[in-house]
């Protein structure tokens, strides 16, 4: 403790693999000593394809429920939809490390996030729209954490890749609560006052376009999720509309204008200093 | 003899990594938590410590890292690996009958059992009883799914009137 400056003393004495005050290091890598094998006959390209849609999915939606921070109607809320964020970064950063280990560029998660465009993103494209009133943020929650779960609960015992099973068997546990939070809501706001029913349904009515992409042609999923939301729905005394979906598709690259704009905000200090580490 | 001094060696190391407290909860050891999964000393004498991370965002999972790694070569232990285990999942059921016992004295209600396969979706109000920590009561309510951390929900008594904390199964 020979510097006056508190976080030189701090940093005395710990190498860098110590890690407990420079960040950055390997001990950061959520993956760190996990046996890397891709198994034989598992496409690596599709793989790691995979691995960052469902962390684009992921991050995105974390950085739309920071943004409650500060701004959600009760304390409670706040705490609950940022627990929810952290969850669901932890989910990207294992991913984005996944996809970075099999995609060959050995890239680190921070390349990912930071360091691609709007237009890399493969993000289904509920996640990126505007969080919108409560009601909205907490019906699009809804539908994305029951999509999200049903998909892990299948990828657990499914992904020929055992990584990506044990990410998707872990994420499929935090994902239960977070679907039970937000139905919990719709049906407390849909059984509420004239106006939380109404704020509710008009959530309804901006999310079912985007419904559709989320299970491509997947008509299992589809049955499966949709079951789950109309029980919701059901209870909260609503209908999610069948309506015409919007034309593209998230996965392929197709964006809305929102996506820019929000990945502009969380790469920002990135970009500006990109080699830092903290 | 060889072999002798080596189990001797593997259960020194584990007794070291397995007495690293929580960065979150340090009323619980690494061990009592369930996240140390092993301590193995390999061939070539590198200890290996084997941890699983508690929930996906967990941000103490790095300072477990580095609080096992640091520790163990402060024992004398040259070389220090840490592998992360993420199969199977971190469950609240490896949460030590010690560790629950800790838990509850410092006024956290520890998990009932965790649930088993896919999770159903119910709606009808859970009738789960927690008991308070503090007086024992069964008259208890949820204020809130989350709380500081994400494997804990708040709760309040209505006897005592005290609020706690509850770490939910997992
Ligand atoms: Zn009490």
């Amino acid at each position: 403790m020979s510097d006056d400056h508190v976080y030189l003393s701090l940093a005395e004495g710990h190498d860098d693999s110590d890690a407990r005050w420079a960040f950055g290091t390997g001990f950061e890598d959520p993956l760190h000593g996990v046996d890397q094998t891709v198994p034989e006959g598992t496409d690596s390209a599709q793989l790691a394809a995979f691995c960052l849609a469902l962390g684009d999915d992921a991050l995105v939606s974390a950085q739309r429920l920071a943004q409650w921070c500060t701004a959600a109607p009760e304390l409670e809320e706040e705490v609950a939809l940022a627990n929810i964020g952290l969850d669901l970064l932890g989910q990207t950063r294992l991913l984005y490390a996944r996809a970075g280990q099999v995609d060959g560029t050995g890239r680190g998660e921070d390349a990912y996030a930071y360091f691609r465009d709007a237009d890399d993103f493969r993000n289904v494209r509920l996640a990126e729209l505007p969080n919108g009133d409560f009601a909205f943020s907490i019906t699009r929650l809804l539908v994305l954490s029951s999509w999200r779960l049903a998909l892990f609960e299948r990828l657990a015992t499914t992904a020929s890749d055992p990584v990506l099973a044990a990410i998707a068997a872990k994420g499929a546990k935090e994902l239960a609560y977070h679907r039970q939070y937000a139905a919990e809501w719709v049906v407390r706001l849909g059984d509420g006052t004239e106006e939380s029913q109404r704020r509710t349904r008009d959530a309804l009515a901006a999310i079912a376009p985007y419904v559709d992409e989320l299970f491509a042609d997947d008509g299992e999923l589809r049955t499966e999720v949709l079951a789950v939301l109309r029980q919701v729905t059901d209870a909260a005394g609503l209908v999610l509309p069948e309506v015409a979906p919007v034309p593209g598709h998230g996965r392929d690259g197709d964006r809305t204008e929102h996506l820019a704009p929000l990945l502009a905000e969380l790469q920002s200090v990135a970009r500006a200093h990109p080699e830092a580490t903290w | 003899m060889v072999t002798a001094l080596v189990s001797v060696d593997s259960r020194r190391a584990w007794r070291i990594a397995a007495q690293v407290p929580d960065p979150e909860m340090p009323m619980l050891t690494l061990a009592d938590l369930g996240v140390l999964r092993g301590v193995e000393i390999g061939a070539d004498g590198t200890v290996v410590a084997s941890l699983t991370p508690t929930y996906s965002g967990c941000p103490a999972m790095a300072e477990m890292r580095a609080e096992v790694a640091a520790r163990l070569r402060d024992a004398g232990f040259a070389k220090v690996e840490i592998r992360t285990v993420l199969d199977p999942p971190w469950s609240t059921d490896w949460i030590t009958p010690e560790g629950r016992r800790n838990l509850s004295e410092h006024g956290i209600a520890p998990p009932g059992a965790a649930p088993s396969g896919p999770i159903k979706l119910t709606l009808s109000p859970t009738r789960r009883t927690v008991p308070c920590p503090r007086c024992g009561s069964a008259d208890t309510e949820e204020t809130s799914h989350f709380a500081a951390t994400s494997c804990k929900a708040l709760w309040r008594c209505r006897v005592c009137r005290e609020p706690f904390e509850y770490v939910k199964e997992i």
